[in-house]
């Protein structure tokens, strides 16, 4: 038995056994290229000279001993901040399947990751694996005798949404035969690429977002849009025509808006909406946070701040003293700001206080709209703790709202957006329609546009999700250009086309068989059905079984 | 499937021609009950002058009766004419039917100093008034219309044999408008109220077809809080208060009707000459687009009559007739039952563009089509 002295052990000693990744090498696949250590984000391979003894089973005392064989194996880094994060590049680069890394589910290292008293930070979403509550509910109501199924395929569907203040009818008819102003109104479609600042992402990633979203509407006439995130927005892309197709954010940190203030003028045409975030599904009650690693030259020059610095908004608007005041100020300026003629609404994080908002929001003529983010919203970077355990699960929160707004036959004035959580499992029309159905007017998704349309490689079981450090291995989430370089806009685009021409195919495939096709099935709930009782009763919904 | 059937005529005529051509489209239909509306009364045994109130309904016991008149004398109504069917209990299903009601009133003198809409609240509170007491009282008492000019049957039963059982043959009572529909709700289970046509201050729709867009639209009506947009035991009902809510509410030609249940897509707003307001309109009423297949026979207070689809699954139904007289039905043959002697050339199945008006005069048919502009004169 060897003492432990002898063994270089601390507390925080871990091995690669007590990783949440550990690396599988073949060594009789591997060519000794180097490319997976090369390629590795965190650096935590090493490729290193090894020895292992090659004993002989011989009997004549005379040819006793070991002979020894020297090999190149892999070394995986153990320190917290150099483990493996699973993302693969390393499988992805080698010639013959030589390495890739392993889920290992007796982690350790969740207890030592807090080295020099900093609480754990990453990008991603709630580390909550599994079948979302979204996932288990059904379709139900099927259309078959008195009303005949419609046909995906041939016939025609109206899916599109409405993003603005919706007067009551008989208001609207008094206003437009006395010529008064009507609030603007946006039709769009309801699945929306959620807020991802451009900071956030990396310079390729937006550009191909964007050039998908064009060819979506300029096309495919899916009129899809997208929402800036916090951090403005390229000046160029202010200025060109393409801003009708952008949801500008306006957040605690107000980065970029002296750029947009500025180019207003010079627009040619006026963005899809304004949206003041108030909070975000993934970090409730926190405001934005860019680490220093991705503020580069350029977001920098964007935002007007100094390079390299940490950029943590505010958790609140901090120039107007409450926050009633501030929602309706902000809303009120806003919308005078780009002549009454754009949707402003604000997005806030789920919440049990989510109903006393959206009261506040009827009231005021000029909100157009509420964005409400739940638990499993995504970001690129937030403490651990507030993504895994602060927030409010978006499906009884926009119920509740819904059913709220229904008591005061308002539902169709504030559209209810939702998010968080929406294709976390790839089920991304099924996630969608069934809120859509519980009263929202549409979804935003973040986490999984950046999946689909640039293979984001991050998981519910903490696989990657480095977004917040700009080591992002697709060059999704960085501001160096040796990482971004490796995602061609082009491809993003086309990923983003084909994203949404298949939720155009599904929606049909979810409303034929129930019978819509004239209007997006807002709010229709008779159709919806789950095998829990307590979650039928919550969501009042049919319980199935 | 429903069957439905209207005839309008400037002569009253016997709701019974309207019972055969229910039973001309026998074989469309389960036969499980009646409803009829008449509108344009004559009574053979009093002269009525077409203002007072009739009330419809069923008395089911003797104690929901004695409530009526108590509710009715509280409220200042005076009974003029009381009609007794001549009912031949044998032919009746349903064992619980102590009186049908059709009433004439005069309206309470207090009134006097109302409104016109002040008055047509009134009136719509008492029937509900009445609804709700027999809903207190385990649906012992059901009131389906209280309305000037208007009276509405129905019954659980085989159409052609409630009117017989209620003797409707007899011509006792005649009517310029009569629309009939041939099914109890048979998919929820048995309640009168479910039975098409509905009535709501004057207006009153019956529907072929399912309605899958019921629960929004009953949600988003039932929000309005107005006291009349209530019941929905059928997913049809909400086809009648859309109606109302476009004519009474907003206060919108019935034109417009169509535009609010079927709007026109965006290339074809493009092109409408009145395309903004109708986007407009699409955008605030979003939550009344129907989705069929159905359609929508109607009839308003002034004895306009109307048929329109829906914008895409089409149920049957067509119009037919001549100068004075005309008939839409859920088939030809119901058609042919009700005005034989027609030039049948002229017939008209509308499609989802098209709402089919034929005006009080009965003199030709107006086929509207969704593509042309409507006067918005009654709003301004």
């Amino acid at each position: 038995m060897v003492s432990i002295q002898s063994i270089p052990s601390e507390p925080g000693s871990l091995t690669p056994n007590d990783l949440p990744w550990v690396i599988e090498h073949r060594e009789e696949r591997c060519t000794l290229c180097g490319r997976c250590a090369a390629v590795c984000p965190v650096n935590t391979l090493k490729l290193a000279y090894m020895r292992k003894r090659m004993p002989k089973l011989v009997l004549s005392s005379a040819e006793r001993g070991s002979s020894y064989k020297t090999f190149v194996g892999i070394r995986q880094n153990t320190e917290v901040n150099k483990r493996c994060i699973g993302c693969g590049s390393c499988a992805m680069v080698c010639p013959n399947e030589a390495i890739r890394p392993v889920f290992n589910d007796s982690d350790r290292h969740r207890f030592q990751n807090t080295k020099g008293g900093e609480a754990p930070k990453r990008g991603g979403r709630r580390n909550d694996p599994g079948p979302s509550l979204l996932d288990r509910i059904s379709f139900n109501r099927i259309s078959m005798l008195t009303d005949p199924a419609l046909d995906a395929g041939r016939h025609e569907f109206t899916m599109n949404t409405l993003l603005g203040r919706v007067l009551p009818p008989e208001e609207y008819v008094r206003r437009q035969m006395s010529g008064e102003w009507i609030p603007p109104v946006r039709e769009i479609f309801p699945f929306i690429i959620g807020s991802m600042s451009f900071g956030a992402l990396s310079p390729n990633m937006w550009l191909g977002l964007l050039q998908g979203v064009a060819y979506c509407n300029e096309v495919l006439g899916i009129p899809v849009v997208m929402a800036t995130g916090e951090g403005g927005c390229p000046p160029w892309v202010l200025k060109s025509p393409f801003l009708k197709y952008i949801i500008l954010q306006i957040a605690s940190g107000y980065f970029g808006w002296d750029e947009i203030i500025r180019a207003i003028p010079e627009m040619q045409c006026d963005p899809a909406a304004i949206e003041i975030k108030y909070g975000q599904g993934a970090k409730p009650g926190d405001g934005g946070l860019l680490m220093w690693f991705k503020v580069s030259k350029l977001i920098a020059r964007l935002r007007g701040v100094p390079e390299g610095v940490d950029l943590p908004s505010p958790p609140v608007h901090q120039t107007l003293y409450s926050i009633e005041e501030s929602v309706m100020k902000m809303i009120q300026t806003m919308s005078m700001a780009f002549n009454f003629k754009v949707p402003v609404y604000p997005k806030i994080s789920g919440s049990n206080s989510a109903k006393s908002v959206l009261n506040n929001l009827v009231r005021n003529p000029y909100a157009s709209a509420l964005m409400i983010d739940g638990i499993d919203g995504g970001t690129g970077a937030a403490y651990n703790i507030s993504m895994d355990a602060t927030g409010h699960p978006i499906a009884s929160n926009l119920r509740e709202c819904y059913l709220d707004l229904c008591a005061q036959g308002k539902q169709n004035e504030i559209p209810l957006f939702a998010a968080g959580g929406v294709g976390k499992n790839g089920n991304v029309t099924q996630n969608g329609m069934a809120l859509i159905m519980l009263g929202a007017s549409g979804v935003h998704m973040g986490k999984f546009i950046m999946q689909s349309a640039a293979g984001c490689l991050g998981s519910e079981r903490n696989r990657c999700n480095v977004c917040n450090i700009g080591l992002c291995p697709k060059g999704i989430t960085s501001q160096n250009p040796k990482l971004y370089r490796r995602l061609d806009p082009d491809k993003v685009a086309e990923r983003v086309v084909e994203t949404f021409m298949a939720i155009q195919t599904e929606m049909k495939k979810v409303m034929a068989p129930l019978g819509r096709s004239q209007s997006l099935p807002i709010g229709m709930s008779d159709a919806l059905g789950i095998s829990d009782k307590d979650v039928a009763e919550r969501l009042k919904i049919r319980y199935v079984c | 499937m429903c069957r439905l059937a209207l005839k309008t005529a400037s002569v009253p005529f016997s709701p019974f021609t309207v019972l055969t051509a229910m039973e001309a489209m026998q074989e469309g239909y389960d036969g499980s009950g009646l409803g009829l509306l008449l509108r344009g009364l004559e009574f053979e045994d009093y002269k009525y002058n077409g203002l007072d109130p009739i009330l419809s309904g069923i008395a089911h016991t003797e104690a929901s009766l004695f409530r009526l008149n108590a509710i009715m004398d509280e409220r200042g109504f005076v009974l003029n004419y009381d009609h007794e069917f001549e009912v031949d209990r044998s032919k009746v299903e349903a064992q619980d039917r102590y009186k049908y009601i059709l009433r004439v009133y005069k309206q309470p003198v207090s009134w006097g100093t109302l409104s016109k809409d002040q008055v047509e609240h009134e009136l719509m509170m008492t029937r509900l008034a009445l609804r709700a007491d027999g809903e207190a009282h385990n649906e012992d008492l059901t009131a389906f219309s209280l309305w000037p000019n208007v009276a509405m049957i129905k019954e659980v039963g085989w159409p052609l044999g409630v009117g017989e059982a209620l003797g409707l043959e007899s011509g006792r009572i005649k009517a310029r408008v009569c629309m009939a529909q041939g099914r109890q709700n048979t998919n929820w289970g048995i309640n009168l109220y479910a039975c098409h046509p509905f009535f709501i201050q004057g207006i009153g729709t019956m529907t072929n077809g399912e309605n899958t867009a019921f629960i929004p639209i009953k949600d988003w009506l039932t929000g309005k809080g107005y006291p009349g947009y209530l019941g929905y035991q059928s997913d049809s009902e909400v086809f009648t208060h859309i109606l109302h809510f476009v004519i009474k509410q907003l206060k919108l030609p019935l034109q417009a009707y169509k535009h609010v249940i079927t709007p026109l897509k965006n290339e074809e707003l493009a092109v409408h000459p009145q395309g903004d307001f109708l986007r407009g309109l699409r955008n605030v009423c979003r939550r009344l687009i129907i989705d069929g297949p159905n359609a929508v026979i109607g009839t308003l207070p002034d004895e306009t009559c109307m048929l329109v689809m829906d914008a895409k699954k089409l149920r049957p139904a067509m119009v037919g007739g001549k100068p004075g007289e005309w008939a839409i039905a859920s088939e030809m043959c119901g058609v042919d039952a009700m005005i034989p002697d027609r030039d049948r050339s002229k017939d008209f199945q509308p499609m989802r563009e098209h709402t089919v008006i034929i005006p009080p005069d009965r003199q030709e048919l107006e086929i509207w089509s969704q593509f042309n502009p409507f006067l918005l004169n009654q709003a301004a």
